[in-house]
């Protein structure tokens, strides 16, 4: 199963990922450049990434919870979503996501 | 403003769970301790980013919220009476003939013989919007705090967000500005529903307006804007609203501090240490919780409360040097009993 991640220099990653794992957690378990502050807990919008619109319908809609935070990120886009929220299954495999500006470490 | 200024044993930058344990630790070896804080409150992480969400990895405790966890670290430093400096942030360190100097956003002086880093995850400050350019705006006509409300008074004033902060401010300054446009990227909001309703019914009353659009540009030379370019969700259409202030409400992130300009080595905006005392490179500096790095490090509450510890007897010797730690248990040894306020 497999993730593709394009990261904020517009390179393209492809991560080995697992199911049952946050999207989030993948793409800093791979030690690409995330942010997620809050390690997870929906609670500061520092993963927020785009997701690709053909993956859109695939994902479980966000709950009340992940709208409300992400309204704390910059630059948010109706395909916009936190990656802790996003959990992988065999249905997301080759989901693709953008790493948004914001979630970058300093 | 001046202050007098606070001497004490050892100064412990960030009041986060680490932060507070350590002067539990301390205590029982009499090192007084004085916290600071950038955060208005304690708890660092835990009580700004999750107060109401469960942790499941302190020892003894199935699960405890990120507020309920400083709560009880409070009452359990309580018989040592630590000193809080809250709302100011470490900016100057400097080397003293007896220690060390620390003065504050605030212009706290603070003297201590030990200096404890432990600032966490960093500095929390505000997010900023992506917007090309905006530091050569900030502070003069882009603000993500308000201190000084009569610069905002007669004035254009555009406001971005859609939590409580970006509400009570437009809802405040409504009869005081020559307009408030309120900016928000969808139409909902993380904020009292009172406001909500408020802002909605100035709105109607053409007393302000509210964009549901995202930011595009400043326009302007700077550091003053003379408008902001916004794109409507709706038509994805610009439209330039004239402004001569811009203020975003986003909440905090956390950003590496002047730890740097300490004079302390640091890798990664981390600071290195090691695993007996936890001090860094420079002397009677130490370091404890997710700031620090070391071979093994994993950023946990329960690994910083053990460097706490440790720390603590590495820092005796700073404070005491004449005199030999003698390590006791709080179960059995009258003398930190009596400290804890619990003896028999």
């Amino acid at each position: 199963m497999k993730i593709n991640v394009i990261d904020q220099q517009g390179t393209h990653h492809a991560l080995e990922a697992e199911e049952g794992w946050r999207v989030m957690e993948i793409i800093r378990d791979w030690d690409l450049n995330i942010k997620a502050e809050c390690g997870g807990a929906c609670s500061c919008a520092t993963c927020h990434v785009y997701v690709d619109t053909a993956w859109l319908d695939k994902l479980y809609p966000p709950t009340d919870e992940e709208l409300d935070m992400l309204d704390s990120a910059p630059a948010v886009e109706s395909y916009s979503r936190l990656s802790c929220q996003l959990i992988m299954s065999q249905a997301l495999d080759g989901l693709t996501v953008t790493l948004a500006a914001g979630s970058e470490k300093d | 403003m001046t202050h007098t200024p606070y001497q004490t044993d050892v100064a412990i930058i960030g009041a986060g769970p680490v932060g507070l344990f350590a002067v539990f630790e301390l205590g029982l070896y009499d090192m007084k301790a004085a916290v600071i804080d950038v955060l208005p409150m304690v708890g660092g992480q835990c009580a700004e980013l999750y107060p109401e969400k469960p942790i499941y990895d302190i020892p003894a405790l199935v699960s405890v919220t990120g507020q309920a966890l400083t709560d009880q670290l409070m009452a359990q430093i309580k018989p040592f009476n630590p000193e809080f400096f809250l709302g100011q942030s470490a900016e100057k360190l400097v080397k003293t003939d007896d220690g060390w100097q620390i003065t504050t956003s605030d212009n706290q002086i603070i003297q201590a013989k030990v200096v404890v880093i432990a600032t966490g995850g960093g500095l929390f400050s505000p997010k900023k919007p992506a917007l090309a350019n905006l530091d050569a705006y900030e502070g003069t006509s882009v603000f993500y705090a308000i201190r000084n409300v009569e610069q905002f008074h007669n004035k254009n004033i555009v406001i971005a967000g859609g939590g409580d902060s970006a509400l009570d401010w437009a809802l405040y300054f409504v009869p005081l500005a020559k307009r408030v446009t309120l900016v928000h990227h969808r139409d909902g909001f993380k904020a009292a529903p009172d406001s909500v309703n408020k802002m909605r019914e100035l709105v109607a009353m053409d007393k302000m307006d509210f964009e549901i659009a995202k930011l595009d540009t400043l326009e302007g030379d700077a550091p003053q804007i003379t408008n902001v370019q916004i794109i409507d969700k709706a038509t994805n259409t610009q439209k330039s609203i004239p402004a001569d202030m811009f203020m975003a409400f986003y909440g905090l992130t956390m950003k590496a501090g002047p730890l740097a300009e300490f004079g302390i080595n640091m890798e990664n905006n981390l600071v290195p240490v090691d695993t007996e005392k936890f001090e860094t490179n420079v002397a009677s500096i130490v370091s404890i919780g997710d700031i620090n790095t070391y071979a093994g490090k994993q950023k946990l509450i329960l690994s910083g409360f053990h460097e706490a510890a440790l720390m603590a007897k590495g820092a005796f010797h700073y404070i005491y040097p004449e005199k030999k730690f003698r390590f006791q248990y709080t179960t059995s040894s009258s003398n930190l009993q009596s400290k804890l306020g619990v003896d028999a």
